[in-house]
């Protein structure tokens, strides 16, 4: 193994009554790194988490997760890997201090008082330890659900939608979290449907119908994608997109507010289609923009949006 | 209090939609469909044809202290006889005795020294019946049975010189020593059994939840994730329960007591290993439960699958040796139904460690099979 590569699996495939859910998966995760999984829903985002924290055994491929082979060494790999499931999966008739404290005991933990009193005071839960989880808002669930699988200091946190129905506040704090912890050499594996989510990672893989379509630095996706866009905005807006849609090289054609995006590969042919919509209807305005994430995510899911066949 | 007021304007439509999710539901649902089937096939080809009320073939020993042409012909028509099966002729005094003890027999019968001789000079001898009366039921209709082989056996060797004797009153007189519970008090034979079936039922019940829980509230995926391990798993989530078993069973010892005066005469150390290895066969069996149902629908479902045969194949309603034999292999797989004649032979019977051996051991190898059968059940992934 690379000293470096926290993740380093290849080959992983794995299905469900005859339907491959993830289909030949390779991933390498750099220590410290945030690794974001994008993917429409029913991608194999999940599975794939899964399979790296040992709790799906992968049908073929292999590859190691913190220096451990992930099929026969997944008990050495739990102990070193914190997991958030997608749906919240601690006890919600114990309290938030039970819930840690059973948690601390399963690892093991030496002054498990004092690791739980100081994951209680990180996530401002003090007051509220006694709370029976169960009674707690999605916010403070979600807070509660990372105290518990940060308090055996692992190595390497896969995390699973870990913001699905959280308010944006919340969802502020939790990324400012994992960031503090990325920057003391945690590494993060994230699925994530968010936009402005995915925008934080230092990576993105993006998977459709299980498979890899796109894994590169965030920064560098727009110029891999090489789309381009132009705005269009004003009245008729309605008319305007139905002409648009038709034109020749246009891929994308997305409604923001009051604003249209035009997008595709052809730069010529986008500019040709803006410039025919403003003479069919005088009172728009064009321009032409950078493509941003929005654009690029929402043209990765329209060619990727039938997962389920 | 204002009460809500009761509409009967209903939409046969709307009926109709619900009736039809309902079932659609209860098809997609297999495994409670099947047992909805299942069940009352099975329970009634098992219980119609195994349970007897009529005891026949109960095992008995024969103390023979005479060997003579009238003897012999007694335990000719004992041995013809449907009611009793001979299970061992005895020449010494205290087999018997150890025999009826451990359960192994259930009548004693015993022909005195010089029977023959004093039945020709009309001195009327006496056999002797002791009869195992700890379950009052089975006792009670082979001891008539007994009677009337001997009158038959009797009166066809009363010919010639010894016609006189076959006029009623018979020569020789039946005693009949109903051991264990003199009085045939049925509560005796039922409120130990009962600690059996209150423990099996709550036991197994709350046990078999245990897994099934978990995966229900999605915490399993949590747990699965975090290094424990299947043994401390099981080991953890069983150990509460032997305390509230234990409980439980003070409970009914103590109400055994003083309500319905059940003379405890056996071993209390016996009682003790024998009630702690059925509590724990108990929960091995509900925790092996929890491995293989999904919902906790079905884990009661299975729960009561269980219960049904623990009451009527081990001895519990009706006498274990009547059954056929099909059956009571079914019952010996039963951990009830070992522990019901350890209750039996420890509360009433006055029964010490040896004498239980015979259950413990198989009690011992059923919980060792289920704790096996369930950690093999028991899925480290999510798969």
């Amino acid at each position: 193994m690379s000293e470096q590569l926290v993740i380093d699996v290849a080959g992983l495939t794995k299905s469900f009554s005859g339907r491959k859910v993830v289909d030949n998966f390779d991933l390498q995760v750099p220590r410290g790194a945030i690794y974001g999984f994008l993917g429409p829903n029913g991608s194999g985002k999940t599975t794939t988490i899964r399979m790296v924290c040992g709790l799906l055994k992968p049908e073929s491929g292999h590859g190691r997760v913190l220096g451990f082979d992930v099929l026969d060494q997944s008990s050495l790999i739990k102990e070193r890997v914190g997991y958030m499931t997608q749906k919240f999966s601690l006890y919600e008739d114990l309290s938030i201090r039970e819930n840690l404290e059973f948690i601390a005991r399963l690892y093991k933990l030496d002054r498990r008082h004092e690791r739980v009193d100081k994951a209680l005071a990180d996530l401002g839960m003090v007051e509220r330890q006694a709370q029976v989880a169960g009674k707690l808002s999605g916010g403070w669930k979600q807070r509660l659900a990372l105290a518990a699988c940060m308090i055996h200091e692992p190595e390497l946190l896969l995390l699973d939608e870990p913001t699905a129905g959280v308010d944006p506040k919340a969802r502020r704090d939790f990324w400012d979290q994992i960031r503090r912890y990325s920057a003391q050499g945690v590494t993060t594996l994230v699925s994530t449907h968010y936009m402005d989510e995915a925008v934080q990672c230092d990576s993105i893989a993006y998977i459709a119908y299980g498979k890899k379509l796109l894994d590169a630095p965030t920064a560098e996706i727009p110029k891999q994608i090489g789309l381009a866009c132009w705005r269009v905005a004003g009245r008729p807006l309605q008319q305007a997109q139905a002409q648009l849609e038709r034109a020749p090289g246009v891929e994308l054609v997305a409604r923001f507010g009051a604003e249209i995006h035009v997008c595709g590969h052809d730069s010529a042919l986008i500019a040709a289609a803006a410039v025919r919509a403003k003479e069919s209807f005088p009172h728009l305005q064009i321009s032409e923009i950078e493509a941003g994430f929005e654009e690029i995510f929402i043209y990765l899911m329209a060619g990727s949006a039938d997962n389920f066949q | 209090m204002k009460l809500p007021k009761l509409s009967f304007d209903l939409s046969w439509a709307r009926v109709f939609a619900v009736f039809l999710k309902e079932l659609v539901q209860m098809r997609r649902d297999r495994p409670t469909f099947a047992i909805m089937i299942m069940m009352p096939i099975m329970q009634l080809v098992l219980f119609g044809y195994a349970i007897n009320t009529d005891p026949r073939h109960l095992p008995a020993v024969v103390e023979l202290r005479e060997d003579g042409p009238m003897t012999r012909a007694f335990l000719a028509s004992l041995k013809a006889s449907t009611f009793v099966d001979i299970v061992a002729i005895s020449t010494r005094e205290s087999e018997g005795d150890a025999m009826l003890r451990s359960g192994e027999a259930s009548y004693l019968i015993t022909i005195p020294d010089g029977f023959e001789r004093r039945l020709v000079r009309g001195e009327r001898p006496q056999i002797l019946i002791d009869a195992d009366a700890s379950d009052p039921v089975a006792a009670a209709g082979a001891i008539g049975a007994i009677e009337s082989v001997a009158r038959s056996a009797f009166s066809a060797e009363f010919e010639g010189a010894l016609a006189s004797l076959a006029s009623p009153p018979p020569p020789y007189e039946i005693v009949v020593h109903r051991r264990y519970n003199p009085a045939g008090v049925s509560a005796f034979n039922i409120v130990p059994a009962l600690l059996g079936i209150i423990l099996t039922m709550t036991m197994v019940m709350i046990t078999s939840i245990a897994l099934t829980r978990e995966t229900e509230r999605g915490t399993m995926e949590n747990l699965l994730a975090t290094p424990v391990r299947p043994m401390e798993v099981m080991i953890g989530k069983i150990t509460p329960y032997v305390f509230v078993g234990a409980v439980q069973v003070v409970i009914v010892l103590l109400m055994a007591t003083f309500l319905f005066h059940i003379p405890f005469t056996g071993s209390p150390f016996a009682f003790l290993v024998g009630v702690t290895l059925f509590i724990l066969a108990n929960l091995m069996l509900g925790y092996l439960i929890s491995t293989i149902a999904k919902t906790q629908m079905q884990a009661m479902q299975m729960t009561f699958f269980v219960f049904l045969p623990s009451i009527l194949l081990s001895g519990f309603m009706f006498p274990f040796r009547a059954m056929p034999n099909w059956a009571q292999a079914l019952g010996e797989a039963l951990p009830i139904t070992h522990f019901l004649r350890i209750v039996r032979e420890v509360v009433l019977k006055d029964a010490d460690m040896p004498d239980i051996l015979g259950d413990l051991g198989p009690l011992a190898l059923i919980t060792l099979a289920l704790a096996t059968l369930a950690l093999l059940r028991f899925r480290r992934t999510l798969d």
